[in-house]
């Protein structure tokens, strides 16, 4: 581990998807703590950047380096990087076939090796920090989206990530079941968590991101903090993007 | 009147009784059962190992290139896998039979290992289309939710999509079985006596069609009457989760 702040770097990344040149050399640095946010019409190229953080997808080029190992070297065990990286979905992606509880303690159990009563003793540690608890042994289908979600989102911590990654956790709700979910989100962040966050959530963006990041056909057309880039956007294309989301 | 009831005696006598033909149909069914236990076992297991090839071909290389050395295993036995398919689907189970025991257990001319294997070889190759079909419909953010907890392509297959993918298949798979018990009837062509075989002995020394075959076919009923209802069974219990 190097002795300095930055937990993730990215290099150069590009991204294709057959002929579509989805991310064209993309560079950004999320220190420890940081809550970079991610913005972005549809199709910019947001998701696709987040989900090359951990190798959901795998870059055509450049480099990704998390705790100082470059995670795109074929040679790394990529399995063990992701145990350290959380990942929440749009679409929640609870395991249907196993109950909430085990749906938090899978991971611990198989991957980090504690046993079935320490994992469940966090599991329930952590629905209780989430409102939860009495829900341990509902089926995903017996829960409302905002439950689910905030499931999905125990359940990532219940691996003690060191980063959090958000691929639109907010896009498949309900609108009065956003908020929970933030809330979530809001507490993390105020305790610390790094936070890699795609959102259409600018009030989130506001209020709880350190560095916001603009996307726009595959490249970061402008990046600062929530003051100076809402309050004073410089590229045309920021301005007009924000003309229409707030 | 009375000699219609008579000659209705007769036939059952010289059907059940004469020679402890009963005892034959007994024997019957027992070789009919061990030839689907074996081979609906060797369907699964051999059909699962097929089914998990072919998707784990279909969802990391294709289309794409291969870059590692496994890639290029996994590329050629899944062409195997697609020559087996194509070739056992596309001929007789009978004539399979028959080649089994004719042409590779020539020497020996072991016709239950025969059976075995080619009823087992036969319904591995539709058990991997339909366990293939299971794994393909369970939604993509299954596996990148696993896989983003950091478990490998192993324990995602293991632990998330199997399971799931199995309740799913559940009904197509009892299926197949049901068809496998009614497929060893060919099981005559080479020497065993199977259920069918002595039904139809039994009807060619008796000269009485009506009872041996309708006895026959009543006892291929039930076995899949007793199939279905404990797959009926099974089924519920899995759907425990979806409330």
């Amino acid at each position: 581990m190097t002795t300095d702040n930055v937990l993730i770097k990215v290099d150069n990344l590009c991204k294709s998807f057959g002929s579509v040149e989805v991310l064209k050399g993309v560079n950004a640095e999320i220190d420890k703590g940081d809550v970079m946010v991610v913005i972005g019409a549809s199709g910019s190229g947001k998701s696709t950047f987040l989900r090359c953080l951990n190798l959901l997808e795998e870059p055509t080029s450049g480099s990704i380096f998390f705790e100082g190992t470059d995670i795109t070297d074929p040679s790394v065990d990529i399995n063990r990087h992701r145990q350290k990286m959380g990942m929440v979905f749009q679409q929640f992606n609870l395991f249907p076939h196993m109950t909430v509880l085990k749906n938090l303690t899978l991971g611990p159990t198989k991957l980090l090796k504690q046993s079935k009563q320490e994992a469940e003793k966090n599991a329930m540690a952590l629905l209780e920090r989430v409102g939860l608890a009495d829900r341990a042994h509902a089926y995903p289908s017996q829960l409302s989206g905002g439950q689910k979600q905030r499931i999905a989102i125990v359940r990532a911590l219940a691996m003690n990530p060191d980063v959090m990654l958000f691929d639109e956790p907010t896009s498949a709700l309900d609108p009065e079941m956003v908020g929970e979910v933030l809330e979530v989100m809001k507490q993390l962040a105020k305790e610390g968590m790094t936070m890699v966050v795609v959102t259409h959530e600018m009030g989130f963006a506001r209020e709880v991101g350190t560095d916001i990041v603009f996307v726009d056909e595959g490249v970061i057309v402008e990046q600062g903090s929530p003051k100076e880039f809402f309050e004073n956007p410089k590229s045309p294309r920021l301005k007009e993007f924000l003309s229409k989301v707030l | 009147m009375p000699e219609f009831f008579e000659s209705i005696g007769n036939s059952f006598v010289k059907t059940f009784i004469t020679d402890d033909r009963w005892l034959q149909l007994l024997n019957g069914l027992l070789v009919t059962l061990e030839i689907t236990v074996v081979a609906a076992l060797i369907g699964i297991v051999l059909g699962f190992l097929i089914a998990i090839v072919r998707s784990t071909y279909d969802m990391q290389l294709q289309g794409r290139k291969c870059r590692k050395k496994s890639d290029y295993v996994l590329k050629a036995v899944n062409a195997f896998c697609n020559f087996y398919i194509t070739v056992i689907r596309g001929t007789p189970v009978v004539i399979q039979l028959m080649i089994m025991y004719f042409i590779v257990f020539a020497s020996s001319r072991n016709g239950i290992i025969a059976a075995f294997l080619s009823f087992g070889m036969n319904s591995a190759a539709y058990v991997a289309e339909i366990v293939r079909s299971g794994i393909m419909s369970i939604d993509k953010g299954q596996f990148e939710a696993s896989r983003s907890l950091g478990f490998d392509y192993k324990s995602t297959m293991v632990h998330i999509i199997v399971p799931q993918a199995f309740k799913n298949i559940l009904p197509a798979l009892g299926n197949e079985f049901i068809v496998l018990v009614k497929e060893t009837s060919v099981a005559g062509y080479v020497a065993l006596q199977d259920l069918t075989y002595v039904g139809n002995l039994i009807r060619s020394r008796t000269y009485e069609a009506f009872f041996p075959l309708i006895t026959v076919a009543l006892i291929y009923l039930v076995i899949v009457l007793i199939l279905s209802f404990l797959l009926k069974k099974l089924e519920r219990r899995l759907r425990s989760s979806d409330h």
